[in-house]
């Protein structure tokens, strides 16, 4: 029951972005062609509530459900992980359509090939994580 | 009473304006920062590499994974969004774009992926009216026989999990809690997520998608 909450909030996200499209691969590339306002409207929209929202959490004005107020880390300035990591992340974003998020909502609406997306997936994280060390941050 | 039902139904089946984005996106990121959580859907696979034994091979999978299970949570909930949406409110199944869309995707695909007016929400979904078949097939298994769908199935998945860990976060954590929390970091990652799409959708898609096997 602890964990149902979650389960909830990740309904309502994944509900959410299937009727706005933002799973649709050509809504992707319609983004990337700059063709439409309705994936920058999502990302925007989403971003200047998101604002407010940390705000009205890191001011204290909302609590947390534990009573306190919450703790937000700042991002390290290692800025070659942010630029190169970014472009990568960005290439397969691009390249299939869909996004660490979107993978599981699309793997729940049928597309059972998406099980070896997400293993991919792990494996490039896998991989990344076993060259940590020699890889520029 | 069933009337009502039948419009509420309605009400949702049909496509949902951008700035729902705004409500769905804000309404997760609040209740995940009520619950004391953040908003950032990529540390899952790194929780599920550790879950497998990761941690024997890099040290970078040694932590606590075992809390990290709300987040698994999350995503298992936006699996069954997804399969709910799809199945109960899917409305026409049709993506929505421009029609200056629809000519960029005739233009990049070849002539074996079909010229069609309606483009489906999902690649690979049968166009069912009129006598237009599926549109750009890939999302199947059958697809990972061809180099066209492994280079996009296996070789986006592999990207996506390699950038997002490397960046430190994806389109939740850097694009959205990241912003959201006017982290400098963040921009710098969208930034390079923009770069990196726009490298892959004007200069090398275009390419995988003309290979005919």
């Amino acid at each position: 029951m602890k964990l149902f909450k979650y389960m909830v909030v990740g309904f309502m996200f994944g509900f959410g972005m299937w009727k706005l499209e933002a799973i649709s691969t050509f809504r992707i590339i319609e983004m990337f062609h700059f063709q439409s306002f309705h994936m920058y409207g999502i990302i925007i929209s989403g971003v200047v509530l998101g604002i407010i929202i940390t705000q009205l959490f890191k001011q204290g004005k909302v609590k947390t459900i534990q009573g306190i107020t919450h703790t937000f880390n700042d991002k390290s300035h290692e800025w070659w992980r942010y630029i190169l990591g970014g472009i990568i992340f960005g290439m397969g974003w691009a390249l299939t359509g869909v996004c660490s998020g979107m993978m599981f909502v699309l793997m729940g609406s049928g597309y059972t090939v998406f099980a070896i997306f997400i293993a991919s997936a792990m494996l490039g994280t896998f991989t990344y994580g076993y060259f940590r060390k020699v890889l520029p941050h | 009473m069933y009337e009502t039902f039948e419009q509420i139904h309605a009400f949702i089946s049909q496509p949902w304006p951008w700035w729902m984005g705004g409500i769905t996106i804000g309404s997760t990121l609040f209740l995940l920062l009520y619950f004391g959580k953040e908003f950032g859907l990529s540390a899952n696979l790194r929780t599920m590499c550790a879950a497998d034994g990761a941690g024997d091979y890099a040290d970078f999978f040694e932590f606590d994974w075992g809390k990290q299970g709300w987040n698994l949570m999350v995503a298992l909930g936006a699996m069954f969004g997804g399969y709910i949406a799809a199945n109960y409110f899917g409305g026409d199944g049709m993506a929505h774009v421009s029609q200056a869309t629809v000519d960029t995707l005739n233009q990049i695909a070849g002539q074996d992926l079909l010229t069609t007016k309606t483009v489906p929400l999902i690649p690979g979904k049968d166009v069912i009216h009129d006598d237009v078949p599926a549109f750009w097939n890939l999302y199947s298994w059958g697809s990972l026989f061809t180099l066209r769908g492994l280079l996009i199935i296996v070789g986006g998945g592999f990207l996506i999990g390699f950038g997002a860990r490397y960046a430190g976060g994806c389109t939740s954590g850097h694009a959205i809690s990241g912003l959201a929390d006017l982290q400098i970091p963040s921009l710098v990652a969208v930034v390079g997520f923009f770069v990196g799409g726009l490298l892959m959708t004007w200069l090398i898609l275009p390419h995988i998608l003309r290979i005919g096997f």
